[in-house]
């Protein structure tokens, strides 16, 4: 016997939520409890009282199963609201990279030069490494960090995506 | 205003909630709880012998009365203990706020004595839960609380209080009526929608409704306008294993329970519909059978409270967010208001008349043996005119009480559905005898679940509950052994009964009643004689050992796939067929 597996897509919520303790493991245990997948995940308080939390996730999962995992987040006690981005339309996402490159010679020029392609910062540089800064889609940052991988690359830490719908409403 | 201590607060609060009894154990942690209780008499605590007793009483309490159920216990093992009653309750949707005290906060975090991470622990299983830090929040928390488990879908709310918040002070008020500032459940129907509902059943040719624990939940009148709304439409009605009660048995729409040990005529219904009316049932995996086979040629509405209830396993064509009760009351005024008259479904009534001829419930009955049907259909002729409220354990005896006793009216019947918690029917039973002193309460239970909380005996002599117990003894986890011939070739691996205690003396020593039933010639009697006597009564009935339920619809079958004869069942599934609950 073999377990089949569904189609799925990649979606992008944001989830208003009351800053409260556990919240966080609420939500990251529901889609461990009811087996959904978490791409990825971001928190930050967003108000000045620091009482709502904007949490960012990325999934995928089939279209019916989005429905679910919806209806499962706007379920609990302390969520304001869910938006799927992805549904919504037009939306800014991005991520945000340091990227940790050591060399010398060749290497260390063409890290440099690809880091001025990609728009990366230098925030750290020894005479043998650079730590760079970037940002943008996870497409652009998985790019950054390959290219790097030849370049010697010896760590990344990512922020996971953040995103945002465009034009002036709120989604 | 003076200050008062948290335990103090929290009696307050419950009893300015109206609670009048809790169920609870206590222990180090809940001290100060405790010693608040003892100087005071507006609140009732009875003294269970097992945590998880406690959260079954409650959950009994509740269901029969529509009241929350309230639970206290101690920290660390008292609160593990309530886990399996909690998930019960959030499985079954069943109000219940229990109270777990917490090691001193100061302690928290440092693996302290019965120290266990409570709100962590039951995070997944409650509709919600609390930490209390401080004794000024700790008033409004338990009525925010009791306003989360009562409302919208009802469930378990779990607030942890650490010891040294017990003993705090601070002042209490009452609070106002709660406006959360996220939690505000739908109940209000779209009358759009409801309109388009009764518009779709003013047309359909083969309508069925299918009901479930929801109209239970929403109380005594969802019941009611179900029946009016029955009526008013002649359609067919069918129930869940939690909506039993909801329409009388004895209607002539009632077509009895569907799904795995449902009827022919019910799943035959369901199967052939043009329309399928959801009200408060979540199309569980034990009634849908193969979803791909489900009601394949009908529209689907789906009236429920809960959204996430809605196409979770069925794509509905209209899904209704709504108090299922409200919603009913909507159709029937619309009904009216749009003059549909009374559909004609003749033939659709022939043809479930046609089902009906299978006789789906019949069962053979050879020499002096008590076939369990046979057991649990004398109980109901004896019992009926004094609508009894029935609690079960789980298991084949479980599904014989659905399909053999008639529910005349909502309230009287507390199954374990969701979890299926073997152990749950005594101390529901309990809680229901508390809740209703004048009702005949009994827990028809098989040999094998009623010992996973049997002490609970002593529960209901120290309170002097006149509970009946009626134990339905064939010497196997019957329906393991009837999973096990219809999957494994009879391989009845551990699903016997073996050292089984003799129940009458067991009865006996708890200070019960105990009689033993042994054949056909002494059912009657014996079950006169348990209800003759003014007190807790367990009987120990002896039936047929390898009599199965049917009909079944085997795991992963199409209702149409019914089995209804013992002789369909044996052999052994392929692995897709193994892997299925």
């Amino acid at each position: 016997m073999h377990i089949k597996e569904e189609q799925k897509e990649r979606h992008t919520l944001a989830v208003i939520v009351d800053n409260e303790p556990g919240i966080l493991a609420r939500i990251a245990g529901l889609f461990t409890a009811r087996g959904y997948n978490i791409e990825s995940l971001t928190v930050s308080e967003i108000t000045e009282d620091n009482r709502i939390s904007r949490i960012t996730i990325v999934t995928s999962a089939s279209a019916a199963v989005m429905e679910q995992i919806i209806a499962q987040l706007e379920r609990l006690v302390p969520v304001h609201k869910v938006t799927d981005l992805t549904a919504f339309g037009p939306h800014v996402e991005r991520e945000l990279a340091l990227v940790k490159v050591a060399g010398t010679g060749d290497h260390r020029i063409e890290a440099l030069r690809l880091a001025e392609v990609y728009r990366a910062r230098v925030v750290d540089a020894t005479t043998s490494s650079f730590v760079f800064e970037v940002t943008g889609g996870s497409e652009k940052i998985d790019k950054f960090v390959e290219l790097m991988r030849e370049l010697g690359l010896v760590e990344v830490a990512r922020t996971g995506v953040v995103a945002i719908s465009r034009g002036k409403e709120a989604a | 205003m003076t200050e008062k201590s948290g335990a103090d607060i929290l009696i307050e609060a419950l009893s300015d909630l109206g609670v009048e009894v809790i169920f609870g154990y206590p222990g180090g942690a809940v001290l100060p709880i405790y010693d608040a209780i003892f100087k005071q008499d507006r609140i009732r605590h009875v003294l269970v012998r097992h945590e998880q007793a406690a959260t079954h009483a409650a959950e009994g309490y509740a269901r029969s009365t529509g009241k929350p159920g309230v639970v206290l216990v101690t920290s660390g093992p008292g609160a593990t203990n309530a886990v399996t009653g909690i998930t019960d309750a959030l499985m079954d949707s069943i109000p219940m706020v229990v109270i777990t005290g917490q090691v001193p906060t100061a302690l928290i975090g440092t693996d302290a004595f019965q120290e266990a991470d409570t709100v962590g622990i039951t995070r997944h299983c409650t509709k919600h839960n609390y930490l209390v830090k401080a004794p000024e929040t700790l008033g409004s928390i338990i009525h925010e609380a009791f306003h989360i488990a009562t409302s919208g879908r009802p469930g378990p709310v779990v607030v942890d209080i650490p010891k040294d918040v017990q003993v705090a002070t601070a002042r209490y008020e009452a609070p106002g009526p709660i406006q959360h500032k996220t939690y505000r459940p739908q109940t209000q129907p779209d009358a759009a929608k409801i309109q388009e509902a009764v518009d779709m059943l003013a047309a359909a040719e083969r309508p069925v409704f299918y009901t479930g624990g929801g109209i239970i939940n929403s109380g005594p009148d969802a019941s009611e306008a179900l029946r009016e709304l029955a009526a008013l439409t002649g359609a067919p009605v069918t129930s869940t294993l939690m909506g039993l009660g909801a329409l009388p048995a004895s209607s002539d729409q009632w077509l009895g329970m569907l799904g795995m040990h449902g009827t022919y005529e019910a799943n035959w219904a369901m199967n052939k519909a043009d329309l399928i009316i959801a009200f408060g049932s979540r199309f569980d995996d034990r009634v849908t059978g193969r979803l791909d086979a489900f009601a394949p040629n009908s529209r689907k509405v789906h009236i429920d409270i809960d959204r996430s209830s809605v196409n979770k396993n069925v794509r509905v064509d209209l899904p209704i967010i709504a108090d299922v009760g409200l919603a009913l009351r909507e159709m029937i005024a619309c009904w009216k208001a749009r003059q549909h008259p009374k559909p004609d479904l003749t033939e659709w009534w022939n043809r479930i008349n046609g089902w009906r001829q299978t006789r789906c419930l019949d069962f053979e009955e050879k020499g002096n043996v008590i076939m369990p049907q046979r057991a649990i259909r004398a109980l109901y002729e004896a019992t009926r005119h004094r609508a009894p409220i029935i609690t079960t354990e789980v298991g084949q005896h479980q599904m014989w009480a659905a399909q053999h006793f008639g529910f005349e009216s909502p309230n009287k019947w507390l199954t374990s559905g969701g979890l299926g918690t073997m152990g749950y029917g005594l101390p529901a039973a309990i809680g229901a005898q508390l809740g209703n002193p004048d009702a005949l309460v009994i827990d028809i239970a098989g040999e094998a679940s009623i010992q996973m909380n049997i002490q609970e005996l002593a529960t209901a002599t120290q309170y002097r509950l006149p509970v009946k117990l009626f134990i339905l003894n064939n010497e196997y986890m019957g329906m393991v052994r009837q999973w096990q011939e219809l999957t494994y070739q009879s391989r009845y691996s551990e699903s016997y009964s073996d050292a089984l205690p003799d129940f009458v003396k067991l009865a006996e020593a708890y200070g019960w009643k105990g009689i033993r039933i042994e054949g056909r010639q002494e059912l009657d009697a014996g079950i006169n004689e348990m209800l003759a006597y003014d007190g807790p009564v367990l009987v120990d009935c002896r039936v047929a050992k390898l009599a199965n339920c049917f009909p079944m619809i085997p795991s992963g079958a199409a209702h149409t796939e019914m089995l209804l004869q013992a002789a369909e069942v044996s052999g052994e599934m392929d692995d897709e067929a193994k892997a299925l609950v």
